[in-house]
């Protein structure tokens, strides 16, 4: 196959240039120029405020934000957030992938209903949730304590974090469903039949033909989820502003405050750094699942 | 004994294990149950949406008249068309930009092959996994420099390039499908490259270029990291336009439904149409 092609590689190769170019071009630009710029910023004393404090600040940057408390305390959210979320979504997706997959009256359109959360802009779930969903007196979930005699649980309040993981929950739950869904589909029903036939109950059948099934997939689901949760951002702007104090200040949260609010272009920059490495680490092992799938 | 062996066999045997009209009608109960809470916040917000606002926060009840009172308001206080305008033109630019870029680098990937195709394919995938709030600073002060801030331009070039990864890699799995015969036979009959694109190819791939434009439409319309950091009033869209409902001063929770409403259905159903799709793009072809 390579030789008869061999003549035309050249000519071929060429061509490919001039296609790609653009795109390449673009995208290089768009990750080396801030990429660049972030990193140099955080080396420099660059503070919006204070124009005359310029200059290289070697380790400076890097020194105020990890002898910050409020670094740590938003790792610690970041932490919190991602690990409480990929838990509920991986092990309540691959639960409501099993359920849907059964045949059942009208399950198309219960599906459809399913994964809807995850078509809703981010703003706006955030918002539903926190006024009509988790309001400490009008909201439904306040209603429901009630009507069962139960005291009203004051969410953003007494559980600030809880709230923010709700909402993101809901919002990945769907996502997790549909892949694992997509990825259920291709599962050997031949095999479910013999090893039923063999005697083996659904649990069984579940832990040993349908997880290891779901295996792959339910990696793809953790690694792309990891990617997007390290930087969750509009659900705390527009609920919690990142408080009550810094409880629910994450990594985004926190870089965006010291930037935006605090003008100080430096120390943002370093936390800037601090999440490109925490995202590429996970990234090096979805692009290498990929990739594998590539030669497939 | 034969009595013994049946028992035991009877629960274990694929007709035995309860009678399978009572198992359908469970998984029917069941089904229908999850999906109803997990819909439920959508349900009553679109309900609200219908409310005054003291009926909205008045306990919650199915019974109640319906007024399109906060649609109005909506609209005549705060223009909501405006944002509106701005969400469609920036989702619409971007993905027409998006496409425009993608297709002559997808169709290089998928008829003229090299020795670097996989690799560039699996870097433009990185790219787009660099997190946005990393470079947030340096493209701040370049839009801020530049004069782009709160422009419709911005947001166009920031979310083409935000989606450009996932085009490419879309397009280049539907081109891949695509029979090399027709092509070649194309060329043939003396096609030309750009007539063997024109006439061919982008017909012949229609619906899934027309699936990937409709991803990339609803990843843009639904971003809201640069759109909160980037806009302020003028290019706002509608994701920047809802947070706005988050300010403390006062509940306008039927307001904020009908504008919710109104910003979320075009999205919903197309996402409800491209599910299929929309698994294929987000997880780079590694779920098949």
């Amino acid at each position: 196959m390579t030789k008869t092609r061999a003549s035309g590689r050249t000519v071929g190769g060429l061509r490919t240039l001039a296609l790609q170019a653009p795109a390449v071009t673009l995208l290089l630009l768009w990750m080396i120029v801030p990429l660049g710029m972030t990193l140099w910023f955080s080396f420099q004393r660059y503070n919006l405020l204070m124009p005359g404090m310029t200059g290289f600040a070697g380790l400076e940057n890097y020194e105020y934000l990890l002898t910050d408390p409020a670094l740590w305390a938003a790792m610690g959210n970041t932490l919190l957030l991602v690990g409480w979320v990929l838990a509920i979504t991986v092990v309540g997706g691959t639960l409501l992938a099993v359920l849907f997959q059964q045949e059942f009256a009208g399950r198309g359109i219960a599906r459809v209903l399913a994964i809807s959360p995850f078509f809703v802009m981010p703003t706006v779930s955030a918002l539903v949730w926190k006024n009509m969903m988790m309001h400490p007196s009008n909201g439904v979930l306040a209603w429901l304590a009630e009507s069962i005699g139960l005291p009203a649980v004051d969410w953003f309040s007494s559980l600030p974090l809880t709230s923010i993981v709700i909402i993101v929950a809901w919002q990945w739950l769907p996502f997790a469903l549909l892949i694992l869904l997509t990825a259920m589909q291709s599962l050997d029903e031949d095999q479910v039949e013999a090893a039923r036939m063999d005697g083996a109950g659904p649990i069984a059948i579940f832990f040993f033909i349908t997880l290891p099934h779901l295996k792959r997939a339910i990696s793809v689901v953790i690694m792309i989820e990891m990617i997007f949760l390290l930087t969750i951002f509009a659900e705390i702007f527009v609920t919690t502003s990142g408080g009550p104090g810094l409880a629910t200040t994450n990594l985004a949260y926190l870089i965006y405050i010291r930037a935006l609010l605090d003008f100080d272009v430096g120390t943002a920059s370093a936390g800037g750094v601090i999440a490109i490495i925490l995202a590429n680490i996970v990234a090096i092992f979805l692009v290498r699942m990929v990739a594998k799938n590539l030669e497939d | 004994m034969t009595t013994l062996s049946s028992k035991t066999a009877a629960p274990r045997s694929v007709s035995g294990w309860r009678s399978p009209q009572a198992k359908r009608a469970f998984l029917t109960i069941l089904g229908w149950s999850v999906a109803l809470v997990i819909f439920f916040p959508i349900f009553w917000m679109i309900l609200t949406g219908f409310k005054t606002e003291s009926a909205a926060i008045a306990d919650p009840t199915l019974i109640f008249s319906p007024t399109l009172e906060s649609y109005q308001e909506v609209q005549e206080r705060s223009g909501y068309a405006r944002f509106a305008l701005n969400s469609v033109a920036v989702a619409f630019g971007s993905t027409f930009l998006a496409l425009l870029i993608a297709i002559p680098s997808a169709y290089a990937m998928a008829f003229l092959p090299t020795k670097r195709t996989k690799g560039t394919l699996l870097w433009m995938l990185s790219t787009k996994m660099l997190p946005s709030v990393g470079v947030l600073v340096p493209i701040y002060l370049i839009f801020r420099d530049v004069g782009l801030l709160d422009t419709r331009t911005g947001l166009i070039i920031v979310y083409t390039l935000m989606n450009l990864p996932i085009v490419v890699w879309m397009l280049y799995t539907f081109f891949k499908d695509m029979p090399k015969d027709i092509l070649e036979a194309g060329r043939m009959d003396g096609a030309s490259t750009l007539q063997e694109v024109m006439f061919l190819l982008l017909p012949l791939t229609l619906p899934g270029i027309a699936s990937t434009g409709l991803l990339s439409v609803i990843l843009s319309w639904n971003e809201a990291f640069w759109s909160l950091n980037l806009t302020t009033s003028n290019a706002a869209p509608l994701t920047a336009y809802i947070a706005s409902f988050s300010s403390p001063e006062g509940l306008f929770w039927a307001k904020l439904s009908a504008a919710s409403t109104m910003a979320i259905a075009p999205i919903l159903i197309l996402g409800w149409m491209t599910q299929k799709q929309m698994v294929r793009g987000l997880t780079f072809g590694a779920v098949k």
